[in-house]
């Protein structure tokens, strides 16, 4: 297996050979009979844990077990934001974790993830909503947070073109965080798998996970399509399909599984420096380095396991842009898709063992997952390895919800529809 | 994805407000913390035919049960909830 090192000298190199001489960025191995940990689910995730797992525990005996292709879930579907703008204390430091790892990744991984730290701008559009901000401004502060309390003028020197004047819902301020951002998601799973073969991960695709053979208590190893394979410990990354995954080892899981959708502008000369979210209707816009506007809004709405979304949130979305910035109208729309997301009942997410011995859950993303790709991993791999949480992950528990402590952010009830 | 409401015929998806899982019941005031969590919070979540409601909204304001396919969008059946609510009550004498 070459392990080459990415550089510039490298890129040139390659130059003279016309880009001929690249070797294959990650091995296709064959599954071995028994590994210590199997990872389900080969999204960005599952790969940033056996990414963990090697570097930072040195557990290499791993398998990374994937249904479609790497990347193929999530990961490769998300509008790419990462931010860590939250406002309660179990989740303020776990995003933060995160932030911190995307700023280092690069060089932690080797490979180009075009983490853009550009700034994520949410507007107000009330007093009563930059009164909101305000808070979650200060509760970001109080633990470390970057965060900027812009007020109307501020916000339109950096966005002229939005539409201020609104009768209904005028733009009266914003709250900026400026190392918030995009971040290449394709790179992001090409990149931990990369990095976590070079370790001697194994990473298995088109090899979709069918049960998981529980004996005594304790997780043995999983059923696929291309046989039994044995396990130490087992962790699922099954993000959109963990209920079906966790029924399997007789789990029921306080989620509920929903598509949202995103869609892609044809290519401008750049306009839009950062990422701005619309507060009166739900609608988030950046511009991608090809030129395109990545935009998205409001899931469906409803259960679905299909990959693709309806036309009245299309609708819904196009017109959120339009209140925005009107000029978005000229633009057409080139693409579009949609994910299937675990929504779980607090909107907040799970990291945690399982009443099952040796098999630990990592689920309940929602749509706000990709953000926390470096942090789930890191947290993952450190409660797999060493059976007990990490410090920043620690109410990220599955039994939160019969316990009674919830991580609402929206203080809006058991729903499975917040993010 | 359109529904057929069964007093107002066939009309979009946009109509309706979804409210989720029907086959979970409230269950007895007296039951157990774990049976109330299981009701507020766990679901089945399963990926073919599911059982679920639905509230015209825009329409009649009826809720109704929909039986459909979510990899599919196929919907098989469309009930009145109170028809389904009542066909499940114990005949009494
Ligand atoms: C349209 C859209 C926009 C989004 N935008 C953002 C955003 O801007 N910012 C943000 O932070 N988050 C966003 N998200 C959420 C984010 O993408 C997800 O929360 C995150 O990617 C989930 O983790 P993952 O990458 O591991 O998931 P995935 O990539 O979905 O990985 C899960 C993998 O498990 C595999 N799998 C499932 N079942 C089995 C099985 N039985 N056997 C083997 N493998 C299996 C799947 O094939 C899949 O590859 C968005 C999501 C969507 C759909
Ligand atoms: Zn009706």
């Amino acid at each position: 297996m070459a392990k080459t090192r990415y550089s510039i000298v490298q890129v040139l190199a390659q130059a003279f050979r016309g880009q001929r001489g690249w070797a294959p960025v990650w091995r296709d191995a064959e599954p071995k009979a028994q590994y210590d940990v199997i990872i389900v689910g080969g999204g960005g995730h599952g790969l940033a844990t056996a990414w963990y797992l090697a570097s930072q525990h040195g557990i290499t005996n791993v398998a990374v077990v994937e249904k479609g292709y790497l990347g193929s879930g999530n990961v490769g579907r998300n509008t790419t934001i990462i931010r860590s703008n939250y406002l309660l204390p179990g989740n303020v430091p776990f995003y933060e974790h995160s932030l911190k790892l995307w700023e280092g990744l690069e060089q932690d991984i080797n490979y180009n993830a075009m983490v853009s730290q550009r700034g994520v701008l949410n507007l107000c559009h009330s007093d009563a909503q930059r009164d909101a901000y305000a808070r979650r401004g200060n509760a970001m502060r109080l633990h470390g947070v970057d965060a900027e309390l812009l007020d109307r003028d501020a916000v339109r020197r950096m966005y002229p073109f939005f539409d201020y004047d609104s009768a209904r819902f005028p733009i009266v301020g914003g709250l900026l965080q400026p190392r918030g951002g995009s971040v290449r998601h394709d790179a992001v799973a090409w990149g931990y798998a990369r990095a976590a073969d070079q370790r001697g991960v194994d990473l298995i695709q088109n090899c979709e996970v069918t049960g998981i053979r529980v004996e005594g208590g304790r997780a043995v190893g999983v059923e696929t399509g291309r046989g039994f394979i044995g396990a130490g410990k087992i962790g699922l990354a099954c993000a959109g399909n963990s209920s079906r995954v966790a029924a399997m080892a007789g789990l029921r899981l306080p989620i509920e599984s929903h598509v949202l959708q995103a869609f892609v502008s044809e290519g401008l000369k750049p306009f839009f420096d950062g990422v701005v979210t619309y507060g009166a209707g739900h609608f988030y816009v950046s511009q991608s380095d090809k030129g395109g506007l990545v935009f998205g809004g409001d899931i469906d709405g409803y259960n679905s396991y299909a990959q693709r979304g309806n036309l009245p949130v299309v609708e819904d979305v196009c017109e959120s842009g339009m209140a925005l910035m009107p000029g978005m109208g000229r633009l057409r729309v080139l693409r579009q898709w949609g994910g299937i997301m675990d929504m779980s009942m607090d909107g907040s997410p799970i990291i945690d063992r399982t009443p099952v011995d040796g098999l630990y859950l990592n689920a309940g993303w929602c749509y706000g997952g990709f953000k926390a790709t470096p942090a789930s991993g890191w947290c993952f791999a450190h409660l797999i390895a060493r059976d007990e949480p990490h410090e920043v992950a620690k109410a990220l528990r599955l039994d939160r919800f019969a316990q009674g402590y919830p991580i609402d952010e929206r203080g809006a009830g058991a729903q499975p529809n917040l993010h | 994805m359109r529904i057929i409401c069964p007093l107002c015929g066939e009309r979009g998806a946009e109509e309706f407000v979804y409210h989720g899982d029907a086959t979970v019941r409230r269950p007895h005031p007296d039951s157990s913390a774990e049976t109330w969590n299981a009701y507020v919070h766990l679901r089945d979540n399963p990926a073919g035919r599911h059982s679920e409601l639905w509230y015209h909204a825009a329409g009649c304001h009826a809720w109704l049960v929909v039986e459909r396919d979510v990899r599919t969008h196929e919907i098989f059946a469309v009930t009145l909830a109170q028809d389904v609510a009542l066909a499940r009550r114990p005949v009494t004498a």
